[in-house]
């Protein structure tokens, strides 16, 4: 078991310390097999990388430009969009690495946030703080004290979008995946 | 891409955990928090009993729930010596946030010292000591005898005043009423040290002095006046980035109309309305923004004058004021003098002042009725709210004076809804022996030591490399000058105690400057310093502060400071015992005499010898009182103690009688004379941009936690400029290049923010970044009282580079809200 302790403390300090995929309850409290993990980060349970179900979001069909599309991920409780932007952004999916995803809960406190099609912003009524859609959900002002969480998307041959992970803690949840 | 943590799971606070009151480290506000602890191998269950929130949490939470807390509020840290969770999390039971959290203060976690998760690795964790060509760590008692002999040696050939002192006078983060007694007793009480100055300004002396001299404590309402008020009146202060939580929780209620069933129950016999809201400020900043969406702009009067002209615009309301009848004559004659004075010498027309100010007459008409049209025949109650604009802008001692005049002649201090109010940046925690021996005005101690004054320097949180005016000559000379003790020193490498002395003091013979640091890391100006010692911050000691309603509350230790760090208070005591052995060995026992009384063991110890004996009605306050008081302490003064705690104070002068010898407060004369500050009038003249400056929501102070958090390097790799898009079409810059900031007194670096609401001519740039310090193009020019006028700054502005890889992904969109 000694030899355990010293790999999870090895293994916290990776992953805490530089911002990988990280799940920070199981890295202090178990001794975790990262590696497989990650491979399996979808459908492995109870390892240090949380699992997220892989859900088919929309078509690419049912996306209009700049036009958020309302849906829910990880699950039914936890609000986002789609958004099909019309030119290719860090972290786009799709054919034209347009189309991105996030969660509408403002990350301070949970307010809902809306859409601001002419600069493509997510504004919060509560405190006014604002996240850019084109820059990977990062606050432009306000008062959460993380960025939007996004959605890791994937889009196949037939155009369904699926999300497969969120790259933040959801507010309103201590684990993404409740 | 924006900077994620990757982190989607946070270990649950069990109900087991320790819970800590905690006060907000960063800003004047100082909201509530609770730091929780726990063992490392133990978490709380989804199940309502098996957490500290009590709340079942199997599924998605509301809306500003007590359940949540975001990654940036957790770490894993040590306590005892031992590894432990840690959460810092708002308190929604605390009257003065409410259960918000700020983008700084809900960092507080995240910026503790963490060895398991490398937050916070800048933080000092020994002393150390300009040795072998380089900084070297060692032991206490070698860094404190380095520093009290060279400092004891200089006092007894050179005397005191050889002695400079740079040293934070506030509450919060390093500060607190335990280190300002700490350091107070040290210079003021064993020593008598007139070369002392405050963290963030040049001099030891009041950022509002005028407000005092009229007999008006500056602190004097509580954050509840702004939930009765009328109307706000706020000038040079941009609260919702720079006082977030009183703004949010305090100001929008009434902005709202939500504070209306208050204002009916504690003022009954009045007619009352939302509140309505006049800006003074240059800028179009995110307050006013805010305002309008909460009030409606119709409520909302930005007064968006001319930069430096404040005081045109006061007394042209004081002028109004009178004109109309609308003064508060019984309170006048009965609590104030020199009225008629004041109004005969501060005449000031609507259009004269709209000539020079650049504001409509209409306009400062409007303010005017705002203030103090009466409201059915009852007066109007209006709340004076100022900072940094006024403070540290044009004529600081008559601007502040004329605010003041307008408060005081609209019957606005001691009153509901009332107060003449500095809104403040740190925490206060003050508490030292008299310093009236500096004189007035103080000495001019950054000016002293570019002119190679001084031959020891002990510098306690200050970093004048980031926070000065004139701050390249100042870099400049003083690296030049510790460079020549760094040089001494590495000559005389490898010989005894003495002849290291030896070789110090001739340096300083010949210009050269011993530097003893006392921090939290190792800072811009420590780079200079010859011996460094580890200090201790909030949340790693006991510490006490007062917040900008004067409400004080005690910080618990709830983690250790890293390596051997000490709380300041016995630092302090450390140099005070270590300077007593030192005159001792020089043979002067009435000296070292002087350094007795230090033996503290505890920061409860240096608090008891200091506030607890010193500060008003600090004999009835202790720990332990304090600790059962939670985050809702008491307002200062205390004035008993009682079945529920210790009795404070919610207003200040409730009784009319002020801060003066015979309890009357003092209208002043303050007649306009244009750009004071020497070099002022030059320097607009010549360069083309004002380079207004100030703080942003995200950052705290100088950065000197935040240059160490992914959070806000990613967004702020190099302070914002914001420009206007014609002003940047002119210059040939797009969004994110980098500009050189440049004119006769220095230059400086920033990232290009467009901004269409920035007026032609007119850039506002993150004051006192790592990355680029806007104090290297402030001139010299201070006020009569050594006032440093920051923001009354003009200079050209040039391209640098395209912007650089860390800028490449930022968004450069408006801060302003913007519904969908």
């Amino acid at each position: 078991m000694r030899r355990c302790d010293k790999l999870i403390d090895k293994g916290r300090r990776q992953f805490l310390g530089t911002g990988a995929i990280a799940t920070v309850g199981a890295a202090a409290t178990a001794c975790a097999p990262t590696a497989q993990a990650d491979a399996n980060r979808a459908t492995h349970a109870g390892g240090a990388v949380l699992s997220y179900p892989r859900v088919r979001l929309a078509n690419m069909a049912e996306l209009k430009l700049n036009e958020p599309h309302n849906v829910n991920y990880p699950d039914e409780a936890a609000p986002g969009v789609l958004l099909k932007l019309g030119q290719p952004v860090m972290g786009g999916a799709g054919p034209d690495g347009d189309v991105v995803g996030f969660s509408v809960l403002c990350p301070h406190q949970g307010y809902p946030l809306s859409y601001h099609a002419e600069d493509r912003s997510f504004n919060c009524p509560g405190h006014y703080s604002r996240f850019d859609a084109e820059a990977g959900g990062q606050q432009i002002w306000g008062q959460a004290t993380q960025n939007l969480p996004q959605y890791l998307l994937r889009v196949d041959d037939k155009g369904d979008i699926y999300a497969e992970g969120v790259d933040e803690l959801l507010y309103g949840r201590l684990s993404n995946t409740l | 891409m924006a900077f994620k943590r990757h982190i989607d799971r946070l270990p649950i606070i069990p109900a087991s955990a320790k819970k800590h009151n905690v006060t907000c480290p960063y800003c004047i506000v100082g909201c509530g928090y609770h730091a929780f602890t726990w063992p490392v191998n133990e978490e709380g269950g989804k199940a309502a009993g098996e957490n500290a929130m009590a709340t079942d949490l199997s599924g998605q939470q509301p809306l500003a729930s007590d359940a949540w807390y975001s990654p940036a509020m957790y770490n894993l840290v040590k306590q005892d010596g031992r590894n432990v969770h840690l959460v810092v999390k708002p308190d929604r039971d605390c009257v003065v946030n409410g259960g918000l959290s700020s983008a700084r203060g809900g960092r507080t976690a995240e910026n503790r010292y963490s060895t398991a998760r490398q937050t916070q690795q800048q933080r000092l964790t020994d002393p150390l000591v300009w040795r072998y060509g380089t900084w070297q760590p060692t032991g206490w008692d070698d860094a404190l005898s380095l520093a009290a002999d060279v400092t004891a040696r200089i006092i007894a050939e050179h005397g005191e005043d050889e002695l400079f002192v740079s040293m934070f006078d506030h509450g919060g983060s390093a500060g607190g009423y335990e280190n300002t007694w700490g350091t107070g007793k040290l210079y003021f009480e064993a020593m008598k040290i007139r070369h002392c100055r405050i963290h963030n300004r040049p001099a030891y002396n009041s950022e509002v002095h005028a407000s005092r001299d009229m007999g008006v404590g500056e602190l004097n309402n509580c954050y509840e006046d702004a939930e009765l008020a009328d109307t706000i009146f706020v000038a040079g202060a941009n609260s919702l980035e720079t006082q977030t939580n009183y703004f949010l929780n305090h100001w929008v209620p009434n902005l709202r109309g939500a504070s209306m069933a208050k204002k009916r129950a504690q003022l009954p016999d009045e007619p009352h309305a939302p509140a309505r809201i006049v800006i003074v400020d240059p800028r179009r900043t995110v307050t006013v923004n805010a305002c309008e969406h909460e009030a409606g702009a119709e409520n909302v009067l930005h007064l968006q004058l001319n930069s430096g002209t404040d005081l045109v615009l006061l007394n042209a309301l004081f002028t109004y004021i009178a004109a109309q009848g609308w003064t508060d004559s019984t309170f006048i004659e009965a609590h104030t003098k020199e009225f008629d004075k004041a109004i005969k010498a501060n005449q000031m027309s609507l259009n004269e002042a709209a000539s020079i100010t650049g504001l409509k007459p209409d306009d400062i008409r409007k303010a005017a009725e705002w203030i103090a049209a009466p409201k059915e025949g009852k007066r109007r109650r209006t709340m004076f709210a100022y900072e940094k604009g006024i403070i540290w802008g044009n004529d600081n001692y008559s601007t502040n004076a004329a605010l003041v005049n307008l408060a005081l002649a609209t019957g606005n201090v001691g009153r509901e809804g009332g107060g003449c109010v500095r809104l403040g940046g740190h925490q206060e925690g003050y508490v030292r022996p008299s310093d009236g021996f500096i004189g007035r005005p103080a000495p001019y101690i950054d000016d002293l030591l570019i002119k190679g004054k001084g031959r020891v320097h002990h510098v306690w949180a200050c970093d004048h490399y980031k926070t000065t005016l004139n701050a390249a000559e100042f870099k400049r000379v003083y690296n030049r000058r510790t460079n020549i003790v760094k040089e001494a020193m590495d000559s005389a490498i490898g010989g005894t105690r003495e002849t290291l002395i030896d070789a110090i003091l001739e340096a300083t013979d010949k210009g050269g400057l011993f530097v003893v640091n006392a921090e939290i890391i190792h800072s811009q100006i420590g780079q200079a310093a010859h011996v460094i010692l580890p200090a201790a911050e909030s949340g790693e000691m006991n510490l006490t502060s007062m917040n900008g309603e004067r409400r004080m509350r005690l910080t618990e230790r709830y983690m250790d400071p890293p390596g051997s760090a000490k709380p300041d208070c016995l630092i302090a005591a450390g140099v005070a015992q270590a300077m007593g052995r030192s005159f001792a060995a020089l043979g002067q026992p009435k000296l070292a005499a002087k350094f007795e009384g230090f033996d503290w063991r505890t920061e409860e110890d240096a608090f008891m010898d200091g506030y607890h004996l010193h500060a008003g009605g600090g004999e009835h306050v202790t720990y332990d009182r304090l600790r059962a008081m939670g985050n809702n302490g008491f307002q200062e003064p205390a004035t008993g103690y009682g079945d529920e705690g210790i009795i404070g104070t919610k207003r200040l002068y409730t009784d009319g009688k002020f801060s003066t010898d015979d309890g009357r407060a003092t209208f002043m004369e303050t007649e306009w004379r244009g750009l004071q500050a020497p070099g002022k009038k030059e320097q607009k003249r010549k360069f083309r941009f004002l380079i207004n400056n100030g703080r942003s929501n995200l950052v705290w102070q100088n950065a000197f936690s935040d240059q160490d958090n992914d959070f806000v390097t990613d967004r702020y790799p190099y302070p914002f400029i914001e420009l206007h898009p014609d002003d940047m079409s002119e210059l040939g810059v797009t969004k994110g290049d980098l500009v050189e900031v440049y004119n006769d007194d220095g230059a400086t670096q920033a990232m290009v923010y467009p901004t269409g609401t920035a007026r032609r001519g007119e850039s506002f740039m993150l004051f006192g970044y790592p990355t680029g310090q806007q104090g290297n193009v402030i001139n010299n020019g201070v006020n009569e009282l050594v006032i440093p006028n920051y923001k009354q700054t003009w200079a050209n502005i040039r391209k640098l580079a395209g912007a650089p890889a860390a800028v490449s992904h930022l968004s450069f969109k408006s801060k302003e809200y913007r519904p969908g």
